[in-house]
């Protein structure tokens, strides 16, 4: 695929940026560990369930490690331990800490090679659940999924997880090939996961484990009616990133949005104390299966879309690094950008087809997730459908994978069912009206479409050398992206980054890794 | 559907009094509506659906589309005339007053009434996670052709983003000396705007500070009548933009400046 006539040379030069922006990042991370990878260790030895007063048990865990022991050396080493002591389970051993029963300065720390004979019974539970997750996923998508045309992507937000179900079977219905749940407002900003089915959120509803089990189930049921595979999507971010990415891993999630640089940007979320969670996160779903959604589409909703394009197509080169260095095949890389330039640009349309076609060219193995207008839609919802077509368009003629549809009443009201309806028809209407439009055409040489693209991965590709030359955390503190500026001290999170002791343990994560090493 | 052959028996002068909505002829009162009911798809479906399009007060509705959404869901669109309607000059709008002047002309205002900056400091606050309304008003783009106050040669302003705290607002209001306080409320659900806006409020007059700013709320679904009974001194809704609010904040000031 070249309609574009794109250097490669260029492509392949920014790459190799991105790469050492990644590695230099990489080098970072490494040596930290973060309380909510702790907690997500926790949560993969069996430890689950809120106390009394809805305190999940993994904080009241890691929390426990903190104060009194020394969360450096790793929440494994001292669950090994008391696992030898007591004889009792991590999960048992959780519960006897919130009484009071453990006196850990009497604790005896275990060797490493003591550490995997005695965690490895509730490792293999929670990564064999992991596995088996997977393989049922693999095998319906293999069975009954469309390779080669976009999934709709909807989104139910009502807040009560059960009318969530009534909202996301009713779009499965309608055509929806995905269904993600928004969560409420500010959860990303809470550094614990609630507990159990939920009924109350604004604008969305709690990313828990229960509720994830019930919309899971629901789109089963509905799935087997209409005898397809409908995929399930939440959000792994903020700061309980990987947690979220442990419990949708379990639940059997297929997507998770996924991405540091939006909660650093749009959450002020801490730098350091993301991109360690994500390193974590990343690897869990690289490991479960499930694709994740980078969150680019959303740089464009502050800056121009015009102007600012190269920015998204350096972050994604940067988003494509960081997943590979999490070994997350290219395959699991839902990249975003979105389709968001002001309506009264001038041929407008034909630089955002030329973008999307630019993404889709130099990122050809990853399912693309593209975003609907938002910023310019108005209120005038007979407008706004119009700009929801020719993105539509642009969807389908490029082979974006993961179409996410605009609603007629963005910028009103979260969507009604009727909304939904709207938006998979007019969806369904062009992929099947326009469906093999794009094979019959190719672009003019040196055209308005080739040299729009042609441009902004020249800006891109410089935009990364610069990136590079000063380090990603610099870039970011002068607002390289979304013209927001971050400082690496800033924003929520930084207390519970610690640096790793010389004998810290996770042997999940490098468990993990190590099969996946053997995958590839 | 199809050509109206209908005749048209009503009077076709505009009254000011008897204000209809307009179709095609005055006072023919056409509206469009379009609705889900919870039922299924069938005949029974679309009787309930034409009639509560009457107790809506739509006379001659026409159920022109009934669109399956799932089995216990169907969606009408439906036309109608209303026989409803209103009395022009019994209706008073407030709104916030102010001439719409441009960056230009308020940045000399300033300029001439001030021997300083005015000092602007918005968020977008409580849950809302948007920052679309209080960026089109402050950032250096703007929105739509207005560029935003911080392009302001005289104005400083101040974005705290989205997801503010009432208390943080007003904290950073009172170490900057403002003048002005933005309130942004963009996307929210069963009305816990007002909530938020209430304590805004409440919190101010707490802690006898309501007197020290100019407070302005804008957003989708804020109006200068619901902003003022909030205890805001002005709200902009929909299609206002940077120098909209700047002109009222400007031209207000002044006048307490005179005073």
């Amino acid at each position: 695929m070249n309609k574009l006539n794109l250097s490669q040379d260029n492509i392949e030069k920014a790459r190799q940026y991105a790469e050492i922006i990644a590695q230099d990042t990489q080098d970072f991370i490494e040596n930290y560990t973060t309380v909510s990878v702790e907690r997500t260790v926790c949560r993969l030895l069996g430890i689950d369930g809120v106390n009394d007063i809805d305190i999940p048990y993994p904080n009241i865990v890691v929390d426990y490690v903190q104060k009194h022991g020394d969360l450096s050396k790793g929440i494994s080493r001292y669950m090994a331990s008391l696992v030898k002591l007591t004889g009792a389970s991590p999960h048992k051993i959780s519960r006897d800490i919130e009484q009071g029963l453990i006196r850990l300065h009497r604790v005896e720390l275990v060797n490493d090679d003591e550490i995997l004979p005695l965690l490895h019974p509730y490792i293999d539970t929670s990564l064999n659940i992991i596995k088996e997750m997977r393989s049922k996923r693999e095998t319906k998508i293999n069975a009954l999924q469309d390779k080669n045309r976009p999934l709709l992507y909807v989104i139910v937000a009502t807040g009560n997880i059960y009318e969530d179900v009534t909202q996301a079977q009713a779009a499965a219905r309608n055509g929806a090939d995905v269904i993600a749940v928004i969560r409420t407002t500010g959860q990303s900003l809470l550094d614990y996961v609630p507990y159990g089915p939920t009924t109350e959120g604004f604008g969305g509803t709690y990313a828990t484990q229960e509720n994830f089990k019930i919309m899971r189930e629901a789109l089963d049921d509905v799935g087997e009616e209409l005898n397809k595979y409908i995929m399930l999507v939440n959000y792994a971010s903020g700061l309980c990133m990987p947690e979220i990415a442990a419990m949708g891993a379990m639940e059997r999630l297929d997507m998770m949005l996924n991405d540091s640089l939006y909660g650093v940007l749009f959450r002020d979320i801490n730098i350091k104390r993301t991109l360690i969670d994500q390193y974590f996160s990343r690897v869990i779903h690289a490991y479960a299966g499930i694709i994740i959604n980078t969150g680019e589409d959303n740089y464009l909703t502050t800056s121009d879309a015009y102007e600012e394009a190269h920015t998204v197509l350096a972050s994604q080169f940067i988003n494509e690094q960081f997943a590979l260095k999490a070994q997350m095949k290219s395959s699991l890389q839902g990249l975003g950008h979105a389709f968001e330039m002001d309506p009264e640009l001038e041929n407008g349309f034909l630089y955002e087809l030329a973008q999307a076609e630019m993404a889709r060219e130099i990122f050809p193995d990853a399912p693309l997730k593209y975003m609907p207008p938002t910023k310019y839609m108005t209120g005038n919802i007979f407008k706004g459908y119009a700009q929801n077509t020719l993105f539509n368009v642009v969807t389908s003629a490029t082979r974006q994978r993961i179409h996410l549809l605009g609603m007629l009443t963005e910028a009103v009201h979260t969507p009604f069912m009727s909304d939904r309806y709207l938006a998979i028809e007019n969806a369904k209407y062009i992929e099947n009206n326009m469906k093999n439009l794009f094979d019959e055409m190719t672009f003019k040489t040196d055209g308005i479409i080739q040299n729009r693209a042609k441009h902004v991965l020249t800006e891109a590709t410089m935009l990364l050398k610069e990136i590079k030359d000063k380090t990603l955390f610099t870039a970011i503190e002068k607002g390289t992206f979304a013209g927001i500026k971050r400082s690496r001290d800033g924003g929520k999170g930084l207390p519970g980054v610690i640096l790793k002791a010389d004998d810290y343990v996770n042997p999940i994560l490098d468990q993990m890794i190590a099969s996946l090493k053997e995958e590839r | 559907m199809g050509y109206d052959m209908s005749d048209k028996n009503f009077d076709k002068t505009l009254d000011v009094t008897r204000l209809k909505p307009y179709g095609d002829t005055i006072n023919d009162g056409k509206v469009q509506l379009s609705f889900t009911l919870p039922l299924s798809n069938d005949e029974l479906g679309e009787e309930a659906a034409k009639q509560m399009a009457q107790k809506m007060g739509l006379d001659n509705p026409l159920v022109v589309a009934s669109e399956t959404l799932s089995p216990a869901f169907t969606y009408y669109v439906v036309y109608g005339e209303t026989n409803a309607s209103v009395d022009l000059t019994q209706i008073r709008v407030e709104k916030a007053e102010h001439t719409s002047l441009t960056m230009q002309d308020i940045d000399q205002l300033i300029l001439d009434h001030f021997n300083r900056h005015l000092v602007v400091v918005g968020a977008s606050t409580g849950t809302d996670a948007h920052t679309v309304g209080i960026d089109a008003i402050m950032n250096m783009k703007g929105f739509a052709g207005h560029y935003g106050l911080e392009r302001y040669e005289h104005i400083d302003a101040y974005n705290l983003g989205s997801q503010v705290d009432n208390n943080t607002l007003i904290k950073r209001a009172t170490e900057l000396q403002a003048d002005v306080i933005l309130v942004s409320q963009t996307v929210t659900q069963k009305d816990v705007h007002i909530k938020n806006l209430v304590e805004f409020i409440e919190l101010l007059e707490a802690e006898n500070l309501r007197e020290d700013f100019l407070v302005i709320v804008g957003g989708p679904r804020i109006s200068h009548k619901l902003a003022k009974e909030l205890g805001f001194d002005a709200g902009f809704g929909p299609k206002k933009y940077a120098n909209d609010v700047a002109s009222y904040f400007v031209e207000t000031l002044i006048k307490q400046h005179k005073r």
